[in-house]
């Protein structure tokens, strides 16, 4: 078997796995995973920017805060509101956000890129931080969950926590296989071409500032999606959502999970909130481990998770090859 | 707007720009010279600042805290760099960005840890507590011009340290050719450590040398960290030419901004970056 055909399995086996854990887990860890899953498509959409076209981005978070905002800010205090009206209009002016930042962001490279993207995040953070009107820093709440109906009849209930579990997981699918296709297509050779050599991809006739704005539009609307989904789920928005810590975060699932994989950053977000699980119980100075853990992370495995899978998965082939081979 | 508020809000707006130069040229000299992002910069700032203010607790005197806590950040410096940062000089700026930010997490946490939550004030040394009067109602305090002088001194004493000394030399050879560098003889190991170690005291003292004028609080780094990135990359990175003009033009900015916009007041910086870079995406003083 395959290098890739051995992750593929992994990775069904992993989705099969995710799709009975309900039956075998309480609330709290059922929302927890919820939740992890929501950071994995966030996380998953920072990838196309970092692991694909080679942009990295640090202002990521702005635009899963600016999603969470616009929904609170939509949805009525008293009568619940359309998913199909709610999701369109969040992830539209998210879109719009990614195509106005993005502008200015892929005029610049490098280290340039980074800051310009931390600064844009950083003003959308300081605009709902301190607007009295939506919340300044203690946030919004959603009072109510957008309903999903067809012709009158509502067929999903996202009061409902292991319904909204379903939800999130068949999303995450869903964006995974979605952006599989976009790397598979014209445009995304055009964007991986652009992180190996940008310049030789330019002298080829490619307009590379547009194809990076395309990417940046792009992973900018699926971090406002996973933004939607978080703020669905526990019905509350705040500044935090926006905030640097939070692209920090989000960089660090990319990085910790293995980045330019898709399911990486996936598996980032699981172990990192697992490892927070588990560390909550024994000390309250999470930031310390969180802190400790990044630094040893970068220095002894900057392939992430997925590096080490893969590599597990190579030293599998070779050794199944091995075994084949006196037959012959 | 009458004059004298005008000039109250320019020399606030220099005085600001002054600080923000003393932090923005420790960020954009270890990238410049090192090729290194630090994150951890702000972080470095704050625990000057707490330094300073443990110290004052013991010495009961601003000067003797700062002296002997820059020494402690020197050495904290140099230590760091020998056992992380050095790691990194080959690595994508990426992973410096994701240790520098680890080492803020760690960092943050060890303040949280030994000093709390609470504010705490540095006491305004006696000798320099008085204030310049400016017009019959407006005085200005003694302190904040005590703090511009500092930063120019410190400003020409960096200047002639590159420029002028050996020490300087090595550093800027190491600059250009690394290699070349260390083929000559040069431990440019040892110098980058140097370089990065002056990097932290930088910050450290401009968190130390404004203790008293902003007081000591949990997350005071991050701010300064956001808005020293948007110093340097308005400059231009690497440039410290470049980091005093976007230094001042921030102060300025920011300082007017909060009384002419006050509802935009923390936006008016950003969008000062924003129109800067579509105007000179690499900076003012920045190589393309």
């Amino acid at each position: 078997m395959s290098e890739s055909r051995t992750v593929a399995s992994l990775l069904l086996a992993a989705v099969a796995g995710l799709a009975l854990f309900p039956f075998a887990s309480d609330e709290f860890y059922l929302e927890l995973f919820t939740h992890f899953m929501v950071l994995g498509i966030f996380a998953m959409s920072l990838d196309l920017l970092i692991g694909y076209t080679g942009l990295v981005s640090f202002g990521h978070a702005a635009f899963f805060g600016l999603a969470g905002y616009l929904l609170a800010i939509i949805t009525p205090e008293s009568e619940a509101m359309s998913l199909w009206v709610s999701l369109p209009v969040c992830l539209a002016g998210v879109a719009l956000a990614a195509l106005v930042i993005g502008w200015f962001s892929v005029r610049t490279s490098g280290i340039y890129f980074i800051m310009i993207t931390l600064a844009f995040a950083q003003m959308t953070f300081y605009y709902f931080n301190e607007n009295v009107a939506l919340g300044g820093s203690d946030g919004m709440f959603i009072f109510t969950k957008p309903t999903v109906g067809i012709g009158g009849f509502e067929i999903i209930d996202l009061g409902d926590p292991t319904t909204v579990y379903y939800a999130v997981l068949a999303s995450l699918v869903a964006c995974y296989l979605l952006l599989s296709m976009v790397l598979r297509a014209p445009f995304g050779r055009v964007i991986k071409a652009i992180r190996v050599n940008e310049h030789r991809t330019r002298a080829l006739g490619y307009d590379t500032r547009r194809y990076k704005l395309a990417a940046f539009v792009i992973a900018g609307t699926m971090a406002g999606f996973a933004g939607y989904l978080e703020a669905v789920s526990t019905g509350i928005v705040s500044p935090g959502h926006l905030s640097w810590h939070q692209s920090g975060l989000v960089l660090i699932l990319v990085i910790l999970g293995g980045m330019g994989t898709l399911y990486g950053p996936v598996l980032g977000a699981f172990a990192l909130g697992l490892l927070h699980d588990q560390v909550q119980d024994v000390t309250v100075h999470w930031q310390l481990v969180q802190g400790i853990f990044v630094i040893l992370v970068v220095l002894f495995l900057p392939h992430g998770i997925a590096g080490l899978v893969a590599r597990l998965a190579r030293r599998g082939a070779a050794l199944a090859e091995r075994a084949r081979e006196p037959e012959s | 707007m009458d004059i004298s508020l005008f000039l109250v809000l320019a020399l606030n707006g220099i005085q600001y720009g002054f600080l923000l130069f003393l932090v923005a040229s420790g960020l954009t000299l270890v990238f410049g010279i090192m090729g290194i992002i630090n994150l951890a910069h702000g972080a470095f700032y704050m625990l000057g600042a707490y330094t300073v203010y443990w110290l004052v607790g013991y010495t009961d005197n601003l000067f003797v805290a700062i002296v002997l806590g820059l020494v402690i950040m020197l050495a904290f410096g140099y230590l760091l760099e020998r056992s992380a940062i050095s790691f990194l000089y080959k690595r994508d700026h990426l992973y410096q960005v994701l240790l520098t930010y680890g080492l803020i997490l760690v960092l943050d946490e060890m303040q949280r840890i030994f000093w709390g939550t609470d504010f705490y004030s540095v006491p305004v040394p006696q000798i320099l507590s008085a204030s310049v009067p400016l017009t019959e109602t407006q005085d200005y305090p003694v302190y904040r011009l005590f703090i511009s002088v500092m930063c120019m001194a410190v400003a020409a004493g960096l200047y002639l340290l590159i420029g002028r000394t050996r020490l300087g030399m090595m550093i800027r050879a190491g600059a250009s050719n690394r290699e070349m560098a260390q083929v000559l003889g040069v431990d440019i190991g040892r110098v980058f450590a140097i370089v990065f170690s002056i990097g932290v005291a930088l910050a450290a003292f401009s968190g130390m040398i404004g203790a008293p004028v902003s007081s000591v609080y949990p997350g005071m780094g991050e701010q300064i960290l956001i808005v020293s990135f948007v110093v340097v990359v308005i400059g231009g990175i690497g440039s410290v030419k470049g980091a005093f003009v976007g230094a001042m033009l921030i102060g300025l900015a920011d300082t007017f901004g909060q009384v002419l916009l006050p509802d935009f007041a923390s936006v008016v910086v950003y969008a000062v970056m924003a129109v800067v870079l579509l105007w000179r995406p690499q900076g003012l003083f920045g190589r393309a």
